[in-house]
């Protein structure tokens, strides 16, 4: 930039008295200020955290502990520079925080209010030299505000990840494929079938039938309630690859709606064996397979 | 067409089990199928089994092929039916489109030839077996 010169030749004459070793040493300065006043500071901002109605999740014992060690670790970052340990601490953090239900503008609220304390700090301490106070938040601002976003992203990628988990977790818990007999599988499909959901149930479901053995698949959507033209023609795939690998698939459980919606929309279903109910369907499959199933209405030993 | 062939092809009773080991371009996939229609005369085969278990991909041409050998060995009085398509290539192939149209498919060897025993309605596997019922 071509004013560049001109900023450091005003600041120069405006502070004579700073020279570049000054400079260098702010930073350590500001250190050992921050961790002289350590005490003080702290109670300061466990303070305003409370006025401001943060962090109700918390004791004020583990608030107190774990102040202390945002505080350390905000100084070490301010003295190394490096934000790899406050990374780590962050995230250990959000770990231990987010099952309690702490939400992400209450943390990024505390960090800002220990940003603030600190800076409140700095002004009382400078007040007399203006100069060497606007040395000072120079160098203080840009490490303050990349403390914040470390701790404010740490955060949010945690939670992201424990809700990616939990989708996860979700997503393999609502399609279990069943053997219900030999070679044989049921595959109910409980709740909204999105694209996503759709294509994972495939995957279950082919990966199933290497696994079972399976000549036949019953696909039960009584629980569904509502299917789109992705889903349906994603069904119809499914249906494709499951004979591919040698299977048949018989559908149950179409109610009236999406009976309705498959017409209108206009999905090839020529090749889709389906039936009206889950009883019906597994009939079939049983006649399929060559079972015939007979009550046992005689008692046993006669 | 020249070279080794690429792909065994074992008579097994009246049935040929052609198993594909290893990805084939299209020219050797063209001599796979002169290689397998022109068996099926000499061995007088009554079913086809075409094992894909190795492959994890299997492209546009590929699956016409399987067709067309399937078509052909139809022509030349013999049953096809296609064995172990992974989940993966089963998935891919819906996806684009590419189906085994009317071939008939099965999980693996096993089924391939349980498959063919109930058309053809003979044991036609073991030696001597005497069709019956035959379509």
């Amino acid at each position: 930039m071509d004013d560049d010169p001109t900023t450091a030749q005003d600041v120069a004459r405006d502070f004579p008295t700073l020279d570049r070793r000054d400079e260098d040493q702010l930073l350590p300065q500001l250190v050992a200020h921050l961790r002289e006043h350590r005490t003080k500071l702290r109670q300061e901002w466990a303070g305003r955290i409370q006025d401001a109605h943060l962090l109700h999740a918390m004791t004020p014992q583990e608030m107190a502990a774990e102040t202390t060690s945002v505080y350390d670790n905000y100084v070490e970052v301010l003295e190394t520079g490096s934000v790899e340990a406050l990374q780590h601490y962050a995230r250990d953090l959000s770990e231990r925080i987010i099952p309690r239900g702490v939400e992400t503008h209450e943390v990024v609220g505390i960090v800002l209010l220990l940003r603030d304390v600190l800076a409140r700090s700095l002004f009382e301490k400078y007040q007399q030299d203006f100069g060497l106070l606007n040395r000072v938040l120079d160098a203080y601002e840009p490490a303050a505000n990349r403390i914040a976003n470390t701790v404010a992203v740490s955060f949010v990628d945690e939670r992201e990840r424990v809700i990616r988990q939990q989708q996860d977790s979700i997503r393999e818990l609502s399609t279990p494929v069943l053997p219900v007999r030999e070679r044989l599988l049921i595959l109910p499909i409980i709740g909204v079938l999105d694209g996503e959901r759709a294509r994972q149930l495939t995957e279950q479901l082919l990966a199933g039938i290497r696994t079972h053995r399976a000549k036949v698949v019953v696909i039960d959507i009584t629980g569904a309630p509502d299917v789109d033209e992705v889903v349906a023609n994603h069904l119809v795939q499914t249906v494709d690859a499951s004979r591919l690998m040698g299977a048949s698939v018989i559908i149950t459980g179409l109610s009236p709606e999406i009976a309705q919606t498959l017409v209108t929309i206009g999905v090839d279903l020529s090749k889709m064996n389906t039936i009206g109910d889950l009883q019906g369907g597994l009939e079939e499959a049983e006649r399929l397979l060559g079972f015939t199933v007979t009550r046992g209405d005689r008692p046993a030993g006669e | 067409m020249t070279g080794p062939a690429l792909v065994s092809i074992l008579r097994q009773g009246s049935y040929l089990v052609a198993s594909i080991h290893t990805a084939l371009d299209d020219s050797q996939l063209v001599r796979f199928q002169q290689d397998l229609v022109s068996q099926i005369g000499q061995h007088r085969a009554r079913g086809v089994i075409i094992d894909v278990a190795a492959l994890d991909v299997l492209d546009s041409f590929g699956s016409r092929t399987l067709r067309n050998i399937a078509e052909m060995a139809r022509l030349r009085g013999a049953r096809t039916v296609i064995v172990g398509i992974q989940p993966d290539v089963a998935l891919a192939m819906v996806a684009l489109g590419m189906g085994t149209g009317d071939v008939a498919t099965a999980l693996d060897l096993e089924e391939g030839l349980a498959y063919l025993d109930e058309v053809l309605g003979h044991t036609g596997a073991a030696e001597g077996g005497s069709p019956r019922n035959r379509r």
